[in-house]
Parts: C-alpha cells; structure tokens; sequence
C-alpha cells in the first residue's frame, strides 16, 4: 500500500509544481493507482485530458484527495492511440469524468458501461448541439416515461430529465445536461488575460466568490504572490456570505416545495439582505469584481463594518424565526424525513462532495480537509447528519448557516489591518497549480497548467454539481415521482458549473 | 322570483371573489401585501381576451371539455340552495345529479387532459381519478346522513336553515362529524392544500393543474371561472349543514350564508398557511379518513 505515495506525486492545496516532478506513469501503473487509492478512501477531485504536440498522444491527469489525511495527489499518464481503460465498473464515481474525455478528446475509455456525450454532441455537419442521446429504457407495459424539460416551469436553468415510471414510482432517472455550454476551458487556453477572470466569475454564477477564489488562488501560487492577512480574512467572509444566502434561499425553496408558505416567503427574503450584505463588503451583490489575485478589488472601512455587523446580528434572529418553523411543523418534517434517500455508501461510490456529502454522514468539507485562506487560522468544523435525506440535507444547510454567521461575526470583530492592493508577477513556467476550495455547495477544484511561456495550456475546472448529478438520479429512485422537485432542490446543482 | 334572481346573482358573479379571500389570507400569514382580493375576475377577463394556442394533437374534446365542466359546475349551483330559498332546481333525489354533475365535468378535465397525450397531463389524471373514487363515498355517506335526518330527498330540504333544530339529540354530534369529512372532501376537490398545491409550478407534483397546462386563453379562463364556482358550490353544501344548526329565518339568511363562504375562504387560507402539503402516497389516508368520518357518523346515527 505504501507504494501509492510513491507513484502518485503529493502536491499541497493552493500550491504550484514543476511538471517534471510529476513522472509520467505507465497507463496500467497509472489506472491500478488510482483504484488502489479509491479503496484506501482517496476521492477523485479532477480527472482530464490534455493535448499535447503530438495528434495521437493525450496526457491524462488526476487529482486526488485524501480527505483523512489532508493530503492531494497529482499523477499524469500518456495515451497514445483512440483509446484508454475505463474505471467506471471498479470505480463508479469516475464515470462522467471518463465521458468528458471521450468527448473532449475523442478517446475511447474501453470498457465504459455508459458511454454518451455530457455536454455536446458535435459531428462534422451540424453545430454544436446538446447532449441528448439514447437514454435508457424499461420495457413494459406497466412502465411510462416522462421527459422533463430542458425548458421547465419557473426561471431555473435549462436541463433534460427522463424519468422511467411505474405508476407514480420512479424505477430509473437519467439526467442529460450541455444545454449551458459556453465553452469556458476552451476559452481560458492561453490565458491569463483580461476575460480570465470575468470567465471565474460566472463559472457558476450563484458561487461566484468560490469560484473566484479558488482561480484567484492558482495565480497566486503560480506568481508567488498571496493576499494580505486582511484580504484573506474578507475574502472568507465574501465565501461565507455566498454559503449563507445560497442556503437560507435554499431552505425557503424547500419550504415551497411543500407548500409551507411562511419560510418560503421570509427565506426569499432574508437571501435577499444577505446578498445585500455582500453587496455592502464590495458593491456587488454576488461578490464580483471583489476577489483579485493577490488583493481585492475594494477595501472596506471601518463604519462599513459596523453597519454590516449590526445588520448581520438583525438577520441572525429573524433567520432563526423563520427556520425554526420548518423543524418544528410535522406536516413539512413528514415531507423531508425517508424522502430522497442518499446512503453513506452510496454517496462514498459516486464521489459526492458538499452538503450532500455531509448530508450522508461523510465528514467532507474542503474548509477542515484541505483548508486554504483564512481557513487555515480559523478552524471550521464538518457539520454530518446520517440519514442521507431531504431532511439531512435541509438541517446540514441551517447547521452551516448558524457557523457561518458566527464566523463573519467573530472575523469582522478582529479584522486585521494592511492593504488589500492587489499586485501582479510573471505566472511559473511549465507547472502545475490546484486549489481546492468549498463552494456553497461543495468541493470546486481548479488545476492550471501552464506552459513555455507561462500560460494556460490547460485550466480544468470542476463545479461540485460535476460530482453531485448522478447522486440525485440515485437518490430518486424508487421515490415518488412527485416528489423528485423536492429532491432536486435539496441538492440543488448548478448547471452552468456542470455545462461550463 | 326574486330569489331565483339572486340566486343566480350570486352564484355568476360572488365565486371568484372567494380564492381572493384565500390568497390574500396566505399573504398574510406571509408576512406580505398580496394580490387584490379581486385578482381573479382581472385574471378571467384578461384571458377572455387572449387568443388561444391548441396543440394539433388534440382533438374536439380538448376544447370542448372546459365549457362542459363550467355548465356542469353551474347546473350543480342551481341545486344548492342560497339563503332561505330552496334551490332554482330541485327534484327526489337531486343529490345524485349533483354529485354525478361533478363525475361528468371530471370526466371531460380527464379527457381532454389525455387527449393532448402529455406524460405530465397523463399522470395528474390517473391521480384526478384514483382520489376521485375516494372522495365519492364520503360525500354520498354524507349525503345518507342528511337524508336519514330530515327525511328529505332533494338537496334543499336536506339543507335547510334551522331544521337542526327538530332533530333528536346526540345527531349533532353527526352533524359535526360530517362537516369535518366534508371539509377534506372540499379542500381534495377544489385541489388545495394539503391535497394539491394550486400555487406551485412543478408539473411533476400538481394533481388538477396539470391537467390543464396545454389550455390557454378563452379556455383556460373558462377553467378558472369554473375552478371558482366549484370552490362555491361545494363550499356551500358545508355552510348550508352548518347554518342548518342555527335557527335563522328571513332575509338574514342570504348575509349569514355569503359571510359563513368568506369565514370557510379564510379557513382554507389558514390551513394552507400552516401545514405543508401531503406526501401524494399519503393523501389516500387522508381521503379515507374524510369516509370514516362520514361513514361513522351515519353508523352513530343508527344506533
């Protein structure tokens, strides 16, 4: 077992490695690796592909971490033909990462069970079309399918569900997405430049702050810059904030799935001042143009901290108000309780990462594992609840909320003085970067490499939903159909952070 | 004559103020302002206006089965009767009509939601239908308990102001329990919470919204105005049983009656403001407890 330190090269969070410290393995030393490191509970953050010179011959990369042990491995292997040994059967949770490289890369992973588009379909005639292709059916005469979008009632983002049903009871769902492609690593190639960051910043857009720090993050490692104390601890509250307006809006729209009108309409609106709040720290709502490499696009005063601070408190209880009605109504616990039901088991096979994750009982979050920022002075704990369901992943939600708001408070109470100016350097030559960094919703990793001349010839991005889809066509099985919304929303993905 | 006028009066134009009611009573528990109590008859007229998409797989039946829904709903509302008239209509055994006025109407809202052949329109059918063979028994054991306590066959002498007052003791205690069954068979069929949820927008948990997606403009209005009325009529057959205990006589009849519609309006808004809805595999449970509930109150009245 000790060899898989060995054939796996260790990289720290938010750090930058030569290339060539990273040897380039053998394609089964390589697969028999990563399995091995699956079994001692290592996760895959990041699995891909980049081209290089040669037409026939693709690097492929892995990221993985060890959320016990707080450590990340890097490993590379090169393939050269059409195609490469696909994991998925051994190793479920890295299935949709070998589709993305078939697409991406036109690989084929020998040996896939499941092999479709994630994104887009593109063939030589027509344009770049979404990636709906053959879904699986149940025959039967007993047996309907219901297809469900991408265009969907409401405002929420285009996406395609095939459900297969018998009567009201879900047997098989599959989710087909791309419907948001806009192509957002192929445009980072070469890069950094000016578009880099306005790219970050609507990665996803309701983690706008995750995703900005955790590039801002790579081009500090990659030019030997950092944030000032001050920048790093208000960088932390503009991720906090994000977590506590996503997830008390969250809550609301649980609360509506079910009917429950009063914290519906009070959540909807306390989102509300909390992106207020945000927009108080940096003058955007959802925190853009806040986060630079090394700094900060705005600085804050200190009668701006009191008025931030006294509507925080105001917020704190009115939050409490309205949540607190949710767990102490039966008619919505009977809702949320054995509904959506996502095992530790489960949810260990298919990588899930984030509040879903901890939501299962698995003690993931990147803020304790890999910590990175003000994290590494200010310890978080990982809120868990076991039962894996909609309630799980509903209570997880006001856990982090209460933890969050104690945290802004107690960091905006001592913030550290220093310039939060941000300042720039040549990015390293052929190197390697990751961050990791926990988004509202989970774990999102970046990986940069960069090249002769210092730029990007590959930026992988991974949103947390690129992990999480497949758990929700898990977890609605053998479910009502109807109540598919309500687990849909408690895991709320992002179909921009999985189209890119 | 003049009753028949009024009568006609306000089952044309009162219905659609009572989801109003309902609404505004939510936004209040909310904690916000709402929409108009008179949003709904700005909402009919609106689509009264608009023109209409139909899909082309849909045949006459689609268009069609509003306007069969909305006359059933009216014919209902001339059996019941308002204030202290008996009904426009009545006849032996106008009850049956009644309930079986609804059973057409819910035929045609299935048949043209199946017609349009949508996965989505299909499920809330089959979901009308299998609720809907629940909600019968409650109302004809109902309906039993009121024939076997004024020994009246036709709905207006069955829910006659005041006649409570003649009955034996110990049948109020039927009466009560009845009123409780009746008030889940209203809230059931008039698709509220916790059965259905009118306001919500996924397809994938609707019951009776579903199933009428693909209507727009003329038809769908007509389909709002006839939701109304039949919140109305229905609403009514449970006000009638409970002003049938006070002893009122006279022209006061038609304000007790039209405010008992507004307090019933203000109660479904509470209900719908406090409690979630149902889990749909749970909603038979709360059917069958509405045919409990009438059932036993006819089996406590044998006794």
């Amino acid at each position: 077992m000790a060899a898989i330190n060995h054939t796996f090269t260790p990289i720290n969070n938010t750090s930058a490695i030569p290339l060539e410290k990273i040897p380039v393995l053998a394609v089964d030393d390589f697969m028999q690796s990563i399995l091995k490191s699956v079994q001692k509970s290592h996760r895959i953050s990041s699995y891909f592909g980049v081209a290089t010179d040669k037409i026939d011959t693709t690097l492929l990369y892995v990221i993985l971490s060890d959320d016990d042990e707080n450590r990340l491995f890097v490993g590379r292997t090169e393939i050269t033909g059409g195609s490469f040994p696909s994991l998925t059967a051994l190793c479920p949770q890295i299935h949709l990462f070998e589709r993305e490289i078939a697409e991406q890369f036109g690989l084929q992973p020998i040996g896939h069970p499941w092999l479709k588009p994630v994104r887009y379909t593109r063939n030589k005639t027509s344009p770049v079309e979404p990636a709906v292709g053959d879904f699986y059916r149940i025959d039967g005469d007993q047996i309907h399918e219901v297809a469900v979008g991408p265009v969907h009632a409401g405002i929420i983002e285009p996406g395609h569900f095939r459900f297969q049903c018998n009567g009201e009871k879900v047997l098989h769902l599959e989710i087909a997405l791309g419907f948001q492609h806009r192509g957002i690593e192929e445009a980072l190639i070469g890069g950094p430049d000016k578009k880099t960051i306005h790219y970050m910043e609507t990665a996803a857009g309701d983690t706008t702050i995750g995703h900005t720090t955790t590039y801002c993050q790579i081009i500090e490692a990659l030019s030997h810059t950092k944030k000032t104390a001050r920048a790093q601890v208000l960088s932390g509250i503009a991720l906090e904030l994000e977590r506590l307006a996503n997830h008390i809006g969250d809550l609301g729209a649980l609360s509506g799935d079910v009917g429950f009108l009063p914290t519906a309409s009070f959540c909807g609106r306390i989102r509300g001042d909390f992106l207020n709040c945000t927009g108080l720290l940096c003058g955007n709502r959802f925190g853009r143009g806040f986060i630079k490499p090394s700094g900060l696009g705005s600085d804050i005063d200190s009668t701006t901290v009191d008025t931030l601070l006294k509507k925080i408190i105001v917020l704190t209880k009115e939050t409490k108000d309205a949540i607190s009605l949710l767990w102490s109504n039966q008619s919505v616990m009977a809702r949320f309780e054995d509904t959506g039901l996502l095992t530790g088991q489960q949810a260990i096979e298919l990588g899930v990462v984030g509040v879903a994750a901890r939501a299962s009982g698995l003690s993931r979050d990147a803020r304790l594992n890999h910590p990175s920022g003000v994290f590494r002075f200010f310890q978080m704990h990982t809120c868990t609840v076991d039962s894996g369901d909609v309630f799980a992943r509903a209570y997880i939600r006001w856990l982090e909320i209460e933890q969050s708001i104690d945290f802004i408070i107690k960091q905006l109470t001592s913030l550290p003085d220093g310039s939060v100016t941000p300042s720039s350097n040549d990015l390293d030559k052929n190197c390697l970067s990751v961050a990791i960094n926990e988004g509202w919703r989970g774990e999102i990793c970046h990986v940069a490499i960069t090249g002769e001349n210092g730029q990007f010839v590959r930026y992988k991005i991974v949103d947390p939903s690129f992990h999480n889809w497949y758990a929700l066509a898990e977890a609605v099985k053998n479910q009502e159909i109807s109540d598919f919304p309500l687990c849909n929303k408690s895991f709320n993905l992002s179909y921009c952070g999985h189209d890119l | 004559m003049i009753q028949i006028f009024i009568h006609l009066l306000v089952l044309l134009i009162f219905p659609p103020l009572l989801p109003g009611v309902v609404n505004k009573t939510k936004a209040l528990f909310a904690g916000r302002t709402g929409a108009p109590f008179f949003q709904l008859y700005y909402d009919i007229f609106k689509l009264m206006k608009k023109g209409m998409v139909i899909s082309s797989t849909t045949t006459w039946v689609f268009t069609v089965a509003p306007v069969i829904t909305l006359s059933c709903v009216l014919i209902a509302g001339l059996i019941i009767p308002i204030g202290n008239a008996p009904s426009c209509i009545f006849f032996t055994g106008d009850f049956l009509v009644f309930t079986y006025l609804f059973g057409l109407a819910r035929f045609f809202t299935t048949a043209a939601a199946l017609d349009t052949g949508s996965a989505f329109e299909g499920m809330g059918s089959s979901r009308e239908v299998t609720f809907a063979s629940l909600i019968e028994p409650a109302l004809f054991f109902a309906f039993i308990v009121l024939v076997k306590l004024t020994g009246s066959l036709n709905l207006s002498g069955m829910v006659k102001a005041g006649s409570a007052i003649q009955y034996h003791t110990g049948s109020i205690a039927s009466l009560v329990m009845i009123i409780l069954g009746l008030y889940i068979l209203f809230l059931a069929e008039n698709s509220r919470i916790p059965v259905d949820d009118p306001n919500t927008h996924l397809e994938l948990t609707m019951i009776h919204e579903v199933m009428v997606l693909d209507h727009s403009g003329p038809l769908l209005g007509i389909i709002e105005y006839a939701s109304a009325m039949k919140f109305f009529v229905i609403g009514s057959i449970l006000i009638n049983i409970v002003i049938s205990i006070f002893s009122i006589t006279g022209w006061i009849n038609y304000i007790v009656f039209i405010a008992g519609m507004l307090i019933l309006s203000f109660v479904v808004g509470v209900t719908e403001s406090i409690m979630a809805r149902l889990k749909m595999s749970r909603v038979p449970s709360l059917l069958i407890s509405s045919i409990l509930l009438c059932g036993s109150s006819f089996i406590i009245l044998l006794r």
